[in-house]
């Protein structure tokens, strides 16, 4: 689809759902329509129902961490028309303890993209008949794609030969995990403050040390 | 085992229950897997049966579950490739087409033509193999060993193909964004197009066995019955979909790779039964077929580059890192740190042998992906098990377990 009809396409949701949409982004030849939580299961209740939008398929809801967030939780609803033969991806915002509206009544395929999501970052679907994690391991504790999960987890499993049973024992590691920063100050690809680099910023006169020194 | 209450005459007389005469029986939980021939992996199936007949399924998945969307995002861009071929692992190469455009589509580059043709070219070539796999030993779970015996001779000189083309014959990691590794070796290409002279008998004597079978229909025909309309609420793709009557393929839909310049048919059931997919299946490998002919035509005449000739992205040959300094630092940079990519998000989907598979692709701006969401196909298809099996016999179950396609390594990641 061109730009210009993912464009005539946000504002058309965007007439129609009003308030309910936050922010609508057109990149990479995909439109992306972000709600608030509240307005979430009209929000996407109306998405496929319109004849205009008809998204009769939900293909994936993803959830995404951004610590740095106030709400930290971004969760992603991919929808596809077959009938128009188009995408719209849908984002709503939440943390740790706020439910987001389940949408299973509307897409029964919700039910385990809900469940993965929950499971892997402690997001809450309120309504959601059958909340259980879904690919961690029975009794597993934490939420493991959380950014502050880290990758080595904090259980290690093996086979006791005298209890004749699998055990669950604290990550012992001969290495620490290493992990690279290859964040490199010549590209000018980043926007990370270095240190020393706050020099550059403030102009001379401004700088109290150097101005009492002249 | 099932506990059977008989009222007794010595109950009768004692107590008199209003249940006289009728024979209760209690449901009876059943597990099914998580080792059993027929589960395809490592799937644990929860089964409350009535007598035979299937109640209710409860899937539990996850004996796979490696962490694959953890590990992506502590690895560069170039790093992350290999674990697409462990996803879905009979089909190596569409995972990795998924995961190299969502790549391209971030940073905004465009392959060259024989880049592009290879990939079509591998890619139909991994669509056959995973069919071949898939319904012989489908076939296999339904009773007939003789397919798989058949198939996996088939499968075994595909993935010569593949070693020949990438030097592994499963865990390729050809497909790189901006093209594919290296061009095809010479022979390769005559070499396929006589395997597919070949091709065409295979496939008749597997029909000869399968398509009439009695045996074969009498287990697969009105079995797992699923509606165009269910389908699409479920999230079914692929097969899955067209067995449905849904006439849905990405390859039409919303091409990529050139698949817009080749011509083939998308083959749709009308039933929706497990015997439908069997026959959309079969004759996709026959589309494939033509697919490979039209894209051995295409390459025999446009030479050139198979990969971008961009030293930020892609790697220079070995031969030019010897003598050029320029080159030694690009290639050092490009297994060191990678790549960066523009900060922005993408939700890229092909059409793999299974179906949709998706990857919802965020970038930081940094050489590691912030978050990689891979959409399994088997997931959604596997999620429909509880209400396609509902009402049908434990041995239904099994067909329609083969006619689902599934494989962990994408379901778990």
């Amino acid at each position: 689809m061109s730009d210009e009809a993912l464009k005539e396409l946000g504002d058309y949701i965007g007439n129609a759902l009003g308030a309910a949409v936050v922010k609508t982004e057109i990149a990479h030849g995909e439109l992306a329509v972000t709600l608030t939580r509240a307005a979430l299961f009209k929000g996407i209740q109306f998405l496929r129902d319109d004849s205009t939008t008809h998204c009769e398929m939900l293909a994936d809801i993803a959830g995404v961490d951004y610590p740095d967030r106030a709400e930290r939780f971004e969760v992603v609803y991919n929808l596809l028309s077959v009938k128009h033969n188009h995408r719209i991806r849908v984002k709503v915002a939440t943390d740790e303890d706020t439910p987001v509206a389940s949408i299973v009544s509307l897409y029964p395929v919700a039910g385990w993209f809900e469940r993965e999501a929950w499971d892997l970052y402690g997001i809450f679907f309120a309504d959601n008949p059958d909340l259980r994690r879904i690919l961690t391991d029975y009794g597993f504790e934490g939420h493991p794609l959380r950014k502050d999960f880290p990758l080595t987890g904090f259980v290690e499993l093996r086979y006791d030969a005298e209890q004749r049973r699998v055990v669950y024992e604290p990550v012992k590691l001969t290495q620490d995990f290493r992990s690279f920063d290859f964040l490199s100050p010549w590209e000018g690809m980043t926007d990370v403050q270095l240190p020393g680099d706050e020099k550059a910023v403030i102009p001379l006169a401004a700088r109290p040390a150097i101005a009492d020194k002249r | 085992m099932a506990t059977t209450n008989v009222a007794t005459e010595a109950g009768l007389s004692l107590s008199a229950p209003s249940t006289q005469g009728e024979v209760q029986i209690k449901p009876l939980t059943m597990n099914f897997g998580p080792q059993h021939p027929a589960a395809h992996g490592v799937l644990r199936l929860v089964m409350e049966m009535d007598g035979e007949v299937v109640e209710r399924a409860d899937p539990h998945i996850g004996l796979l579950h490696r962490g694959t969307e953890k590990l992506i995002e502590y690895k560069t861009y170039t790093q992350a490739t290999p674990y697409f071929d462990r996803l879905d692992y009979v089909s190596p190469m569409s995972m990795e087409h998924t995961w190299v455009l969502a790549v391209e589509k971030l940073l905004g580059i465009t392959p060259p033509k024989r880049g592009q043709y290879i990939r079509v070219l591998f890619a139909e070539i991994t669509r056959i193999l995973n069919h071949l796999l898939n319904l012989t030993t489908f076939a296999l779970d339904v009773g007939a060993i003789t397919p798989a015996l058949w198939g996996f001779e088939e499968r075994e000189k595909l993935m010569e193909f593949y070693e020949r083309v990438s030097g592994a014959r499963l865990h390729a990691n050809y497909f790189r964004p901006g093209g594919v590794n290296l061009d095809l070796p010479a022979g390769l290409a005559d070499d396929i197009g006589a395997y597919f002279d070949t091709f065409p008998k295979f496939m008749a004597d597997l029909e000869g066995l399968l398509s009439e079978n009695r045996v074969f229909k009498q287990r697969t025909v009105d079995i797992g019955v699923v509606s165009a309309a269910d389908a699409l609420a479920w999230g079914f793709s692929g097969p899955m979909l067209r067995g449905s009557n849904v006439a849905w393929d990405l390859r039409k839909a919303q091409p990529y790779d050139s698949y817009e310049e080749f011509d083939f048919d998308v083959p749709v059931g009308l039933t929706g039964d497990c015997y439908a997919r069997y026959l959309v299946r079969m004759e996709e490998m026959k589309q494939s077929m033509h697919i490979i002919r039209q894209a051995l035509d295409k390459l025999s005449k446009t030479p050139g580059p198979v990969k971008l000739n961009d030293r930020k992205v892609t790697p220079p040959t070995r031969g030019e890192m010897k003598r050029s300094m320029e080159a030694l630092i690009h290639h050092f940079k490009l297994y060191t740190e990678g790549y960066h990519v523009p900060a922005g998000d993408t939700y890229t989907a092909t059409e793999s042998p299974k179906g949709e598979l998706g990857v919802y692709l965020v970038a930081d701006g940094t050489n590691r992906p912030y978050r990689c969401k891979i959409r399994p196909t088997g997931f959604s298809h596997l999620q429909a098990m509880d209400f396609m099996s509902k009402g049908h016999m434990l041995a239904d179950a099994v067909a329609i377990i083969g006619s689902m396609d599934i494989v962990f390594g994408e379901i778990d990641r």
